[in-house]
């Protein structure tokens, strides 16, 4: 009986704890600095920091607090080093505009941290000039969303990733908007985690990297004008669904890349006017469905060592090429995809078209030779020359067509 | 001048050929919306036509009009006028009305179904400035071929030629060059090379428009620089209108040479 009542009080002052004191952070309060707050507050309180700049760094959330901005909370790092870094379960940490962390080419310094933390959110947040925006490690069951992370990245080598992941699980990025870092997201061993609805743009390398990651989902994201949209390498299971990947400009610019990737869906995606719409080396298991490749250089360039990869049901409209393969065998499936290209006919009305499509060109395989072939794109000596190898193929896969080709265009179909 | 170019222009005008040649292009346009009421795909089919099919009628057209119209010439020469007026006064006329059979026959059912509504406005700016300037280049290439050769039999086989070595093999020698040279870094030669067919220049300058995302493919500097931005555009209009020149100069140059 006592026990019981013992642990009535102490659940009801635990929950007074939970409920939380409100500390105020503001120029002219008691606590002119978070760090200061911070050091007073206890697990379940709540950090209001009130407008004003902040001039700190190296702060460390050790207790589940809550800290909130309001519009003109700013705290800047004067480009000393990492901002915040949270160490603890249960921290939230909203409204907040975070700036200056100053690059470093020894240590990932990072606007806020989080580090072997469970339950963590952060929402809202702005960060500006941080080296790496959000960095979370062997955490797990948390949130980033709403975010807005710029970057100024000049190269690769000196420029962090906008939200990195690195060994976390059940983690869901949403809504952010992150651009001019080296990757926009980056996922390095980060399970079951779900990145949806951002937009990342002008990031120099990927918008989106996954490494070693399994079991991962990305829907309704935008990536464009980055070095290369997504990259997926080295991870299982991950869904591609309803995303749109544009404006990727440049030599090895993909708007996805595929690497070592096994059992893969990609759905009702956009690639529009990419230099190359989805680079694909040694994938297997993978199924393109409902995507709309519009106006690209290249709409799909399948390297070696792909197998059972299915392509069905895409547009393929205005692609300067469709396709290239590397190799002459055909381990994989094309069916039933509508082709701008497509000059055949549907005599039997049937809507799908009567002789198969052959996606391979003559002219891919000359411009793969020698590249400098470009320059006579569209003209009257290559329609020529491809269409004698139509008539009959010598260099290009015999058996890559598609058996199939529909004549109208599939409509958007949503999932 | 004027007098002439007017006289040789309304009296083209009123030809049945330079009417088929427009009513020609007006029905290709029609038929192509009716097939597929896309207006970029549309502009491509169009560009193929007209990249192919502007330069032979032009040549034919130029080389005709100038055996047909040798002894009104030379009524004219004995008349006081000077000889370079009357040549490019008749070249004018042919190049003039050519071009807007054209611009007719392509623009008015562009116009129709709503070019001015449309995002491919600049496209079909280009490829309406790229046909104009194509007829006058090949008309004018003809009217020097019917100048320079008395024998029609010459001066027409001399003129398919022309196209044929313009619009296809050009093409595949290029073509050539660039396979067996390929261990070289070749985009300089394949740039200039194509600065001296006009046909090729014109199908750049499409190109540029149209095929944008996969030129940037391509990892040369050289290329890079010249397609990636204004200059290779500015470059391969600038040249074109050179290619403009040329013939007109030369027809100046022999007219006054030549002995009638």
């Amino acid at each position: 009986m006592y026990l019981r009542i013992i642990a009535f009080f102490y659940f009801l002052t635990s929950a007074f704890y939970l409920s939380g004191r409100e500390i105020i952070v503001c120029p002219s309060c008691a606590f002119t600095t978070l760090q200061g707050a911070l050091d007073d507050a206890d697990n379940g309180d709540i950090i209001s920091v009130q407008k004003g700049i902040y001039y700190e760094f190296g702060i460390v959330i050790s207790k589940s607090v809550t800290i909130r901005g309001v519009d003109g909370s700013i705290i800047d790092g004067g480009d000393q080093g990492e901002i915040i870094t949270v160490v603890a379960n249960n921290v939230t940490i909203e409204g907040l505009t975070i700036q200056n962390v100053g690059t470093s080419y020894v240590e990932d310094r990072a606007g806020i941290r989080v580090r072997k933390s469970r339950d963590f959110k952060i929402i809202n947040n702005h960060l500006f000039n941080t080296f790496f925006g959000i960095y979370l490690e062997h955490s797990r069951d948390g949130e980033v969303s709403g975010n807005i992370v710029v970057g100024n990245a000049k190269e690769e080598m000196s420029s962090g990733n906008a939200i990195h992941a690195w060994y976390c699980k059940n983690i869901l990025i949403s809504a952010n908007t992150v651009s001019r870092h080296r990757d926009g997201i980056y996922f390095e061993f980060v399970d079951n985690s779900l990145v949806k609805e951002n937009v990342s743009r002008q990031n120099l390398r990927y918008g989106l990297h996954f490494m070693f990651s399994n079991n991962d989902d990305y829907f309704n994201n935008r990536f464009s004008n980055n070095g290369a949209g997504v990259a997926v390498m080295f991870s299982k299971k991950i869904n591609m669904w309803e995303n749109t990947f544009e404006y990727n400009w440049g030599k090895s610019s993909y708007g996805l890349l595929l690497k070592e990737i096994y059992d893969a869906e990609i759905l009702n995606n956009v690639f529009q006017e990419n230099t190359m719409g989805i680079f694909v080396e040694s994938s297997t298991r993978i199924n393109y469905k409902h995507n709309d490749f519009k106006q690209n250089g290249w709409a799909i360039k399948i390297s070696g060592g792909c197998l059972d990869n299915n392509i069905s049901e895409n547009n393929f409209i205005s692609n300067t090429f469709d396709l290239s393969v590397k190799h002459n065998s055909n381990d994989n499936l094309f069916d039933g995809n509508y082709w701008s290209a497509y000059t055949g006919y549907d005599l039997d009305k049937n809507g799908i078209g009567d002789i198969p499509y052959r996606p391979v060109k003559l002219f891919n395989y000359i411009v793969d030779k020698t590249p400098e072939s470009m320059i006579l794109m569209r003209s009257l000596f290559v329609d020529l020359i491809n269409f004698s190898e139509k008539v009959s193929p010598i260099f290009t896969p015999k058996n890559v067509m598609d058996n199939r080709p529909v004549m109208t265009k599939y409509r958007k179909k949503t999932l | 001048m004027i007098r002439i170019l007017k006289y040789s222009f309304f009296d083209l005008m009123r030809s049945r050929w330079t009417l088929v040649y427009c009513a020609f292009y007006a029905l290709l346009t029609l038929a192509l919306f009716t097939l597929n009421a896309d207006i970029s795909k549309v502009i491509i089919t169009l560009m193929n036509v007209i990249l192919t099919l502007v330069p032979l009628i032009a040549l034919i057209f130029g080389v005709i009009f100038y055996y047909n119209s040798r002894e009104f010439i030379e009524l004219l020469l004995s008349q006081p006028i000077r000889r370079s007026e009357i040549f490019i006064g008749q070249y004018l006329g042919v190049a003039l009305s050519l071009s807007l059979s054209l611009l007719i026959g392509v623009g008015v059912p562009f116009l129709f179904y709503g070019i001015f509504m449309s995002e491919e406005i600049f496209n079909y700016l280009t490829l309406l400035l790229v046909g104009v300037i194509l007829s006058m280049i090949f008309a004018g290439i003809g009217f020097l071929i019917a100048l320079k050769f008395q024998n029609k039999i010459k001066g027409f086989g001399l003129a398919i030629f022309i196209w044929l070595f313009l619009a296809v093999i050009y093409d595949g020698i290029l073509l050539l060059l660039l396979a067996i040279f390929s261990d070289y870094p070749l985009e300089k030669l394949a740039i200039s090379v194509s600065m001296f067919n006009p046909i090729d220049l014109s199908r750049i300058l499409i190109l540029l428009k149209l095929d944008v995302s996969a030129l940037m493919g391509y990892t040369g500097a050289v290329f890079q620089k010249f397609l990636g931005s204004t200059m290779g555009m500015t470059i391969a209009i600038g040249v074109l209108f050179i290619w403009v020149l040329i013939p007109l100069l030369s027809i100046r140059q022999l007219s006054l040479k030549k002995d009638f």
